[in-house]
């Protein structure tokens, strides 16, 4: 519980408290998380997956909610940016 | 292969834990799904700094004794099976009884840069704190309404925020009168007066909102409007947020009717949970926002229910109806200042999945045909945000789910569905 996880954001090196969600770990590193159609900079609105707005690519896997999954180890995370 | 449960529960925050107790206490075999990785909902949400509290881990406890199924997203219902979607696949589960406790979500009003990052919800940032988003240090101004406004401030700055303030919309004389209330309910005064001193020192101020949220591609300060007039405060991130909207698209889905009286549409039930669907039971705020209290109370009577035990279900209905009362309330003394639903301008991103503005909806009163003209709703939300928001404005009601209910992989819809009949 009280470990740490170390991933990476857009190549970034993270360490984040066990349990924290990747959204968490992408806020160290940067405020954008993913392009709309219209190409404005977006980032978490609800925190809770209903508004979508912090999807981005896990492991080359697109269209993840940052805020429900948890950091993992070795976890390789990338925005729109 | 469909598993099949005697009582299935959609939802493991208050109310959810407080059914699969009940249910497993009656021997039934019981499953918990709910979409999040950690059970707990909204307010019992797993912090990584601070214990939870007492009974929020005791009704944790209780999941050792139910099946309890994390990260399953419900995508759509056939019948007596809902057909569920988890990291590593799809599974097919069936039920004697079902219950639905699915929460609600928080009411998000348009206006002016509420698409730029660092603004977001107030329980929004509070949920995103305790998984570890990083405030510390950061001048973060709170609005909105209502007391979910201080329980995320507090949250806040536990977690070392630099609170500018406290808007609150409602003006000074409906928070008095709300406050003058709560000498009835003791025990809801004792969490309020704890809250209150747990932020000492932060401004709260009544009769007052956000306008506008300024920044090129970043939060950089908001425009105030307040009874002394306007103002500009320079901030690093905006958590605001305007009440909660009931969880109803599954309930729907499964046909479960609807009150539709109120802007936000909740799901019907008796006092004893009971939906319009035989078998299908609800619990908590997608029944109406009721808060925790109520919800702890109607999980038990769902849970209750669900086993088959009438007797223990009805002792629980005094409790209910008590709490019930309070959430009424709320509703009163923090109904939204008819300004907020201005505050959007025609430039204004109403849909931000599809970037639909408030000026290319103009002319339509239908979401159906908003939908197919500009997409709107059309995104990954599914018009969860921009449909409520759409509804609050007077627009239009949001239009009906339809399957899946989130977005899914093609395996999960195509995994074959069990036989009708045995």
């Amino acid at each position: 519980m009280s470990g740490l996880v170390r991933l990476t954001v857009n190549g970034c090196a993270v360490e984040m408290p066990d349990g924290s969600s990747v959204a968490a770990a992408v806020a160290t590193v940067t405020p954008h998380f993913r392009r709309s159609v219209r190409g404005e900079s977006r980032a978490p609105l609800c925190g809770m997956g209903v508004c979508f707005e912090c999807r981005l690519r896990i492991d080359g896997v697109a269209h993840q909610r940052a805020c429900m999954i948890p950091a993992r180890n070795g976890m390789q995370v990338q925005t729109d940016d | 292969m469909t598993e099949h449960y005697d009582v299935l529960v959609v939802g493991a925050g208050p109310a959810g834990l407080a059914t699969a107790q009940a249910a497993a206490g009656h021997g039934a075999r019981v499953g918990v799904i709910d979409a999040q990785p950690r059970p707990g909902g909204q307010v019992w949400r797993h912090d990584v700094r601070q214990a939870s509290p007492h009974a929020a881990r005791h009704a944790f406890a209780a999941l050792a004794r139910v099946e309890w199924l994390a990260r399953h997203s419900v995508v759509g219902a056939e019948t007596q099976v809902l057909r569920v979607e988890h990291p590593d696949g799809v599974r097919l589960l069936g039920y004697g009884a079902l219950v639905l406790a699915t929460g609600a979500r928080e009411l998000m009003l348009p206006f002016p840069g509420w698409t730029l990052p660092g603004v977001s919800g107030a329980g929004g940032l509070q949920a995103l704190a305790k998984q570890g988003w990083p405030v510390a240090g950061k001048r973060v101004l709170v609005s909105g309404t209502g007391p979910l406004l201080l329980a995320a401030a507090a949250t806040l700055r536990a977690h070392g925020a630099h609170l500018l303030g406290i808007h609150e919309q409602a003006p000074t004389a409906a928070v008095h009168a709300f406050a003058r209330q709560m000498l009835h309910w003791p025990a809801r005064a004792v969490q309020a007066i704890s809250l209150r001193t747990r932020l000492a020192g932060v401004a709260y101020r009544c009769g007052s909102f956000v306008r506008r949220a300024n920044g090129d591609d970043r939060l950089q300060s908001v425009d105030i409007e307040g009874p002394d007039g306007a103002q500009q405060v320079e901030c690093d991130l905006l958590a605001t947020g305007y009440g909660l909207v009931p969880n109803v698209e599954l309930a729907q889905l499964l046909g479960c009717a609807l009150a539709a009286h109120d802007t936000h549409p909740h799901v019907q039930v008796d006092a004893l949970s009971r939906t319009s669907v035989a078998g299908i039971h609800a619990a908590g705020e997608l029944c109406g926002i009721g808060g925790l209290a109520a919800a702890r109370i109607e999980g038990a009577i769902a849970g209750h229910m669900a086993a088959g035990d009438l007797t223990a279900a009805s002792a629980l209905l005094p409790a209910r109806a008590r709490a019930r009362r309070f959430a009424g309330l709320l509703s009163t003394h923090f109904a939204l200042d008819p300004r907020l639903r201005t505050l959007a301008t025609p430039q204004t991103t109403i849909c931000r999945c599809e970037d639909v503005t408030l000026g290319e909806l103009g002319g339509y009163t239908d979401a159906r045909d908003a939908k197919l003209a500009t997409r709107c709703g059309m995104g990954a939300c599914q018009g969860r945000i921009c449909g409520s928001a759409l509804a609050e404005l007077g627009r239009f009601p949001r239009s009906g789910p339809r399957p899946p209910l989130f977005p899914a992989r093609l395996a999960t819809l195509a995994e074959a569905s069990p036989p009708l009949s045995d």
